[in-house]
């Protein structure tokens, strides 16, 4: 992993080609709770439109990992992160970073499907409220504009009065993405999106991720190794807070050079 | 290597292993049962080779299909993965290499009550011994995934490629002296082509030990001594 | 995906075989366990029996005493003078009715709110735990000490009973309950839900206003129901803040205001035939009205939006 790249500005700035391709960069993070250190010195880049997949065993600091990116591990006061996760060069846990600001350029979908107890439309048009004073026709264009990128308008454009809780959990899922979406951020977050998904609705995400990548940065957690090969570029795997090995998705799965790495993607951790 | 958390997973692949090494035991056989054939015009033997070719085609079906449902039932990653294409890989190689020994088997039975040239015969025979070589030795190379040992057949390949240029000059000259020769000659010419192509497969396999092993495939091309393409006799030989 | 490994390994599957010291497939349960379970069974349910043998005459008798009671005239006057005939209770119906609906109105706020703080901003910190602990005293604290707390800061300051004294020591009893089920509700709220509002850069107020509240919103209004049950029975505390008045109070809710409650227990102690008839019919009045308040409020919690 590269040291020295991601100083460099990022937008349009032909110098490097590598480094202007890192979108997030990780350098020397170290993540505690309480007195527990849940992650130790991590360094890794997420390069720009690209999937990073992030694998491991249960309570590897995967999921931590992805929560410092947004710092809503912020939420609990009791966690804490230290070193620097550069966003286009900006450290983000500077305590100067607004982080409403944060959250609005780096989504988050999660593990259970979370739409909130309102209509599908204003479940979208929340988050961008938040930020923008639009008129209603500006609104409902953004509005289909998300439910269209998350592959949900067909389903939805007859109800969008109707709560969003009444959907079943793949589309549920999907909406959670476009309102994500619909805030228009450089990176996006997924914890698990389809753990508590059935096979078809899972198909339906990993499809959508892909078509997402166009767009957006994307570093996804998952239990599921087969769907870290099949939409990342990039995989890293974790283990007890440490990040063992790191690489493209398709070298890491045929041919890990970390014997834990192995173990792990062949099922023989012990 | 440390075992599977599901230790049928690992009965599994210790299966196909068990089917390869059986596979490769019958081919190697066959293959010295075929010279030993054709170096004694024994039509009996040849019968017997020709008759265990079956047995040799269902193992590889075998192999096959545990392999498919074992990709389809646990996706194999990385090294399981690899052994388990390398296990279709490498059952597909010696299903031919024993068709090849078939086949020499095939040309023994039509040539057991000719002329004999017991001299280029015994140059056959000789070759089919480098080739029983190097299947025996990449079959090793297989069952401890060593590739250096790989390797090593893989370059010697060569060597036969070489003799089997010789012979194919020899038999065009002993063609050209007595027309006679020309039916005997000619299945002995195609006995020494099918020897010749069951050392392109054990290559094959050490190929694909090579993979197995490390993950990656040969990058270059195997260094090529088979000549016989462009071998023609443009001045006659003396008389 | 899961074969036995008998099948994976390509041999016929077989039933595992029983070990010989293994116990019977049946007739395992001894004899006694059954008879202790069949116990339980049978005290369960004649406990439950009992209750709602007692709970039911207890309503019977209510319905059929108070049912006499009922006519035009109990909705239309005012209660009676000693020694008089007839009568209604029309004066402590509608002062029953304003000092409750004072007392949810004072109360529904301030315990939304405080309900709120411990749920989202408290937490467990320790100013949240007194609060929590001090509340849970309020709720349980009994209801006559209400009464004459109130009547020290208000009745006697303010020179007399008066309705604004009622509903405040109603509001101080409901309010404990608003907040505790409005915590507890907000609690049940899954904590990703916040989460994915801080996600999308909501700050926590916009995230309780507009998702928190609403997720909860079937259970808090539960809670306030049950509170507008719970006072709209309340006697204690308005023996020393309303007390009662024979006839229509004054506009201002100076003075005495009649009300159900109290009303039931003077008239009921009275030597008079139509005092006691006025009083059985306010307790099925009070009664009916606490039952309705229960069922809606169990059909709010599990109504098409509640989870």
């Amino acid at each position: 992993m590269s040291a020295t790249a991601t100083a460099v500005p990022v937008v349009g700035q032909s110098t490097a080609d590598e480094a202007a391709a890192i979108r997030l960069a990780v350098k020397d993070l170290n993540f505690y709770y309480g007195d527990f250190k849940g992650l130790k010195n991590i360094n890794l880049n997420f390069l720009d439109r690209q999937v990073t997949a992030l694998i491991g065993p249960s309570g590897c600091g995967k999921s931590t990992l992805l929560r410092t990116f947004n710092r809503i591990y912020s939420l609990y006061p009791e966690q804490r992160a230290e070193g620097e996760i550069l966003l286009d060069g900006r450290n983000i846990l500077d305590p100067s970073i607004d982080l409403n600001e944060l959250r609005a350029r780096v989504g988050m979908v999660f593990q259970k499907p979370t739409p909130f107890p309102m209509s599908i439309y204003d479940n979208i048009a929340f988050g961008i409220r938040l930020y923008e004073r639009l008129g209603k026709a500006d609104l409902d264009i953004r509005v289909e504009e998300a439910l269209r990128k998350a592959a949900l308008w067909d389903e939805v454009k007859d109800k969008l009065k109707q709560s969003g809780m009444g959907l079943s959990g793949g589309q549920q899922q999907r909406l959670c993405i476009a309102r994500t979406v619909a805030q228009r951020p450089e990176v996006i977050l997924f914890d698990e999106p389809t753990s508590a998904l059935d096979p078809i609705s899972t198909g339906r995400i990993e499809e959508l991720i892909e078509q997402l990548r166009t767009e957006f940065t994307i570093a996804i957690v998952t239990h599921n190794m087969q769907q870290a090969a099949r939409i990342s570029q990039f995989t890293a795997f974790m283990y007890l807070g440490e990040l063992v090995e790191f690489g493209p998705t398709n070298r890491l799965f045929m041919n890990p050079s970390k014997r834990q790495t192995q173990d792990y993607i062949t099922g023989r951790f012990g | 290597m440390s075992s599977h958390i599901v230790t049928s997973y690992d009965q599994e692949l210790q299966n196909l292993r068990r089917s390869i090494s059986e596979m490769g035991g019958i081919a190697e056989k066959m293959v010295a049962d075929s010279g030993q054939a054709l170096l004694r015009r024994d039509a009996g033997l040849a019968q017997a080779v020709i008759a265990v070719d079956q047995r040799l085609d269902g193992l590889q079906r075998e192999i096959e299909e545990k392999a498919i449902l074992l990709i389809a039932r646990r996706q194999p990653m990385a090294i399981d993965l690899r052994e388990t294409i390398s296990a279709i890989r490498v059952s597909g190689d010696l299903e031919r290499i024993g068709d090849l020994a078939k086949n020499v088997a095939k040309r023994v039975v039509a040539i057991s009550d000719q002329v004999q040239l017991q001299k280029i015969v015994v140059g056959v025979e000789h070759m089919n011994e480098l080739v029983q070589e190097q299947l025996k030795d990449v079959l090793d190379a297989y069952a401890t995934q060593d590739t250096v040992a790989a390797l090593d057949v893989w370059a010697r390949d060569g060597a036969i490629d070489a003799l089997y240029t010789s012979l194919f000059r020899e038999l065009l000259t002993y063609m050209m002296e007595d027309p006679r020769n020309i039916t005997f000659c000619t299945h002995l010419l195609f006995c020494a082509k099918n020897v010749e192509r069951i050392g392109d497969h054990t290559t094959n396999i050490a190929e694909t030990i090579h993979y197995l092993a490390t993950g990656e495939t040969l990058p270059t091309e195997r260094p090529k001594n088979d000549r016989s393409s462009f071998a023609t006799l443009d001045t006659p030989p003396e008389a | 995906m899961n074969a036995s490994p008998a099948a994976v390994a390509g041999s016929t599957p077989t039933a595992p075989a029983r070990s010989p010291s293994s116990p019977p497939a049946w007739g395992r349960v001894r004899a006694g366990r059954r008879s202790a379970d069949k116990l339980l069974i049978v005290a369960c349910t004649g406990a439950t029996v009992l209750g709602a043998v007692v709970l039911g005459s207890i309503l019977l008798m209510l319905i059929i005493q108070g049912v006499q009671g009922f006519s035009p005239a109990l909705f239309t006057q005012v209660t009676p003078g000693p020694g008089s005939v007839g009568g209604g209770i029309a004066n402590a119906i509608l002062g029953s009715l304003v000092m409750t609906a004072l007392g949810i109105v004072v109360a529904t706020p301030v315990g939304v709110l405080a309900g709120t703080y411990l749920a989202e901003y408290g937490r467990t910190s320790h100013l949240a735990n007194l609060i929590r602990f001090l509340n849970d005293i309020l709720l349980s604290a009994p209801s006559i000490l209400i009464g004459l707390f109130v009547y020290t800061l208000m009745v006697r300051p303010m020179g007399g009973y008066s309705g604004w004294a009622g509903g405040v020591a109603l509001a101080i009893i409901a309010t404990p309950v608003i907040v505790r089920t409005t915590e507890d509700m907000l609690r049940l709220v899954p904590g990703t839900l916040r989460e994915a509002g801080a996600a999308l850069g909501a700050p926590l107020s916009i995230v309780i206003r507009s998702v928190t509240w609403r997720a909860a919103q079937s259970g808090i209004v539960t809670g306030v129901l049950l509170a507008l049950a719970r006072i709209a029975g309340e006697t204690a505390p308005l023996l020393f803040t309303a007390l009662n008045n024979n006839s229509w109070f004054s506009p201002d809710l100076m003075g005495g205001v009649a009300n159900l409650p109290v009303m039931i227990y003077q008239f009921a102690l009275s030597p008079y035939d139509n005092w006691r008839q006025l009083a059985w019919a306010g307790a099925l009045l009070i009664t009916v009205t606490i039952l309705g308040l229960s069922i809606v409020a169990r059909l709010v919690l599990s109504g098409p939006k509640g989870r």
